[in-house]
């Protein structure tokens, strides 16, 4: 088997097992549907995109938390913010961390929003190398002469 | 409304049918029945009754064969259990349904087991768990004779497409009721199907029930000869997956012949077209003040119902100028239409299905569009078969002379709205689409997935941005976004339709907004006031943006996010069909 063949067949493992573990979920499928001619790095854009978005967000929020008096509908906001990004997107683990955080800043629970907030972190950072390692493969097999699988 | 005294009943119910089951009493029936329309039914009755913004979906594989003989109503009972306990345990998302064919367990050759089509069938194989000496002499079981209780299979039979296959063969369907839902947390699983248990403590206090409904499903599936498993994470949802095995009569022409002896979906003979025997896909949506939303897909053809109250079967051609009937979007025209709308679901939906029946009868060839008229013909056949089952009108399409005094009425209403259309139509473009909302990300994602529908959209960030748009340029649909900063989607759909009702636009005064530069030049303003936009509600299901009041506050229907290809082409095609 030749590298690109081999590469190809570790990128679609790599994809079903972001699936199967929930990393992402049917509506990152939707995405890669949108990368076509006219935009070949759509996926590329939008999970870019998602970072730099996400970024924010997190600071945001890690803000809003510090203050002496935390506006627990500003920080439920910006957890809603994030929810519809990463939703968007398809990132699943990190969605439902945003979910979790929205049900703690109802509750006013400051606490419960602290530990969110680094579950939230974490599920972001490891998303996002995962995401990294992903484009390299891509990239590899491309640059072998090799096309990205479409997943099904 | 639900009382004390009808829970007291339903319990009572639950008891007694669990005692039976567990007693060997109960009898199972064996009738003829169409998966399709017994999946689509408990949907839509769950629908009807849905508080909460949730979609429901049911999909149905292709493999499923038409009909299908086993008990009917102990199936739509087990369904109807899982699906409310889902929608129960589900504050988001969705719920759905799902059948395709498997392999009969056990089976050693499962190749043999597989019905393919309807019209052929494989080599039979008596590998099931259950010997059934019977076969022969149940060939044409097709009444409602008792049986007790079902046997797993029968030995099919081993012929070919020529022969006519006497004996019926037997198909595994393995049904998955889903949902987004709290989940169910490892520990409580393995007591999940006992009697009286439920997940914990908090749960009968939070969510009520008796905790008898899942051992009643679990033992009427292994009476039945199948087996029930759930799976889930919490947080996420859950999916109760029953299999069972079907008896299946290989004759095709089942559908003239035997629709009386069918197990009826509803209590009136369900008039659904050809196409509802093989849709492959449904989707519901909270039912509301109109009507409920019902999209059915047939696996070759996407048949779209319209919220009947929206007049768009009044849509039709009056007016022979068919530019715009092409371009006339499918909403009240005229402040009288409005009124209709706003009546009751049943009045409206009667009046709009048959007059629209009555329209298109008479002038079918009038349509210079044919598609158009297809996909009306089609959702009024939709339509009249679902008010048909919701039991609010009858026959509609066979009585349409009847009408047609009614729609001479309507005739000048809608002539005079047409022409008043021409000049805010641009014909033969494609619509102008707004989107409205404030997260980068999903601006993207839903320009990228309606430029691939074929659609370019303006997009505006929050509610005042989206007024300016709509009082500089005539929008065929808006999608508007809930939450967003500076100005809600609620807000802004509130002075929208103020407008629309008005002719001012004093409540966006009101808001800060200045009023359109050639607003004050002329009366004539450029957004005709007298056409409704459709504005379509993008909810990320959050508690503060329920169905009521999406619709209270002016929109017309919902989109849940995140955004799909299917929501959107849904979208699209029942606004432009």
């Amino acid at each position: 088997m030749d590298i690109v063949q081999l590469r190809q067949r570790h990128y679609i493992d790599f994809m079903k097992s972001m699936h199967i573990e929930n990393y992402l979920d049917d509506q990152f499928t939707q995405l890669q549907k949108l990368a076509d001619e006219s935009s070949p790095d759509f996926v590329y854009e939008v999970v870019t995109l998602f970072f730099q978005d996400s970024e924010k967000l997190i600071d945001n929020l890690s803000k809003a938390l510090e203050q002496p008096v935390v506006d627990f509908s500003q920080v439920a906001n910006h957890a809603h913010q994030f929810k519809g990004s990463s939703s968007s997107i398809g990132a699943h683990r990190v969605k439902n961390q945003c979910v979790k955080f929205r049900a703690y800043c109802e509750e006013n629970n400051l606490e419960g929003c602290l530990n969110c907030l680094q579950e939230l972190q974490q599920e972001y950072i490891v998303l996002k190398s995962k995401f990294e390692y992903l484009f390299e493969l891509e990239q590899e097999i491309l640059k072998n002469g090799g096309t990205i699988p479409t997943m099904d | 409304m639900i009382s004390s005294g009808d829970l007291v009943l339903q319990l009572i119910n639950d008891i007694l049918d669990l005692s039976k089951v567990e007693s060997g009493v109960m009898k199972l029936e064996a009738t003829k029945f169409r998966p399709r329309e017994v999946v689509r039914h408990v949907l839509q009755t769950a629908a009807a009754s849905l508080k909460k913004m949730l979609t429901l979906e049911g999909s149905i594989a292709d493999d499923i064969p038409i009909v299908v003989i086993g008990d009917v109503l102990r199936i739509r009972q087990i369904l109807t259990n899982l699906v409310s306990n889902a929608i129960k345990f589900t504050h988001e998302g969705k719920v759905g349904i799902r059948l395709y064919v498997v392999p009969a367990p056990y089976s050693g050759e499962e190749d043999h087991t597989y019905l393919e089509t309807k019209s052929r069938v494989k080599e039979g194989h008596s590998g099931e768990p259950y010997d059934d000496a019977d076969v022969p002499h149940e060939t044409h079981n097709n009444s409602n004779e008792p049986v007790t209780p079902i046997k797993g299979g029968e030995p099919s039979s081993k012929d070919e497409e020529r022969h006519t296959v006497m004996f019926p063969t037997t198909v595994w369907i393995r049904c998955e009721v889903y949902d987004t839902g709290i989940g169910i947390p490892e520990h409580a699983l393995p007591t999940l199907f006992k009697k009286y248990m439920q997940a914990s403590a908090d749960h009968a206090r939070k969510y009520g029930g008796t905790g008898l409904g899942l051992a009643i499903c679990k033992q009427l599936v292994e009476l039945m000869g199948g087996h029930m498993t759930v799976t889930s994470k919490e947080h996420c949802g859950s999916t109760f997956t029953f299999v069972l095995p079907y008896r299946v009569s290989p004759e095709s022409d089942e559908q003239s012949d035997d629709s009386d002896e069918l197990a009826d979906a509803s209590s009136h003979h369900d008039t659904a077209s050809a196409d509802d025997y093989t849709a492959g896909y449904f989707q519901f949506q909270p039912r509301t003040l109109s009507s409920s939303m019902l999209n059915l897909s047939g696996s070759s053809r996407n048949e779209n119902l319209v919220q009947s109250s929206y007049g768009y079967s009044m849509m039709p051609d009056i007016n022979p100028m068919p530019e715009n009937f092409a371009s006339l979007s499918p909403t009240p025209a005229t402040p009288k239409e409005l009124e209709l709308e706003q009546a009751s679901a049943e009045s409206s939906s009667r009046y709009g299905g048959d007059n629209a029946a009555a329209e298109i009868s008479g002038r079918r060839d009038q349509c210079v569009e044919e598609r158009n008229v297809g996909e009306i013909q089609r959702s009024l056949d939709m339509e009249a078969a679902s008010s048909a089952s919701r039991g609010q009108v009858e026959n509609t399409l066979c009585e349409p002379r009847q009408e047609q005094p009614t729609m001479q009425a309507c005739d000048t209403s809608l002539q005079s709205t047409a022409s008043s259309q021409l000049q805010v139509n641009r014909f033969g473009e494609k619509p102008k689409i707004l989107l409205v909302e404030d997260n980068k990300i999903n601006v993207m994602v839903t320009t990228s997935m309606m430029k691939q529908l074929g659609h370019s959209i303006d997009v505006v960030n929050n509610g005042i941005e989206a007024i300016r748009a709509v009082q500089n340029h005539t929008y065929d649909l808006v999608l508007m976004d809930v939450c967003m900063p500076v100005m809600d989607g609620l807000q802004a759909t509130r002075i929208i339709r103020s407008y629309e009702e008005t002719g001012k636009w004093d409540a966006a005064a009101d808001a800060g907004i200045d009023q359109p530069m050639h607003y004050q030049d002329s009366p004539m303003s450029f957004l005709d006031p007298s056409k409704r936009i459709p504005i379509i509600a993008m909810t990320a299901n959050a508690l503060s943006e329920s169905a009521d009041e999406c619709y209270a506050n002016g929109m017309d229907s919902f989109v849940s996010k995140p955004v799909t290809f299917q929501k959107l082409k849904e979208c699209l095609q029942q606004y432009f069909p």
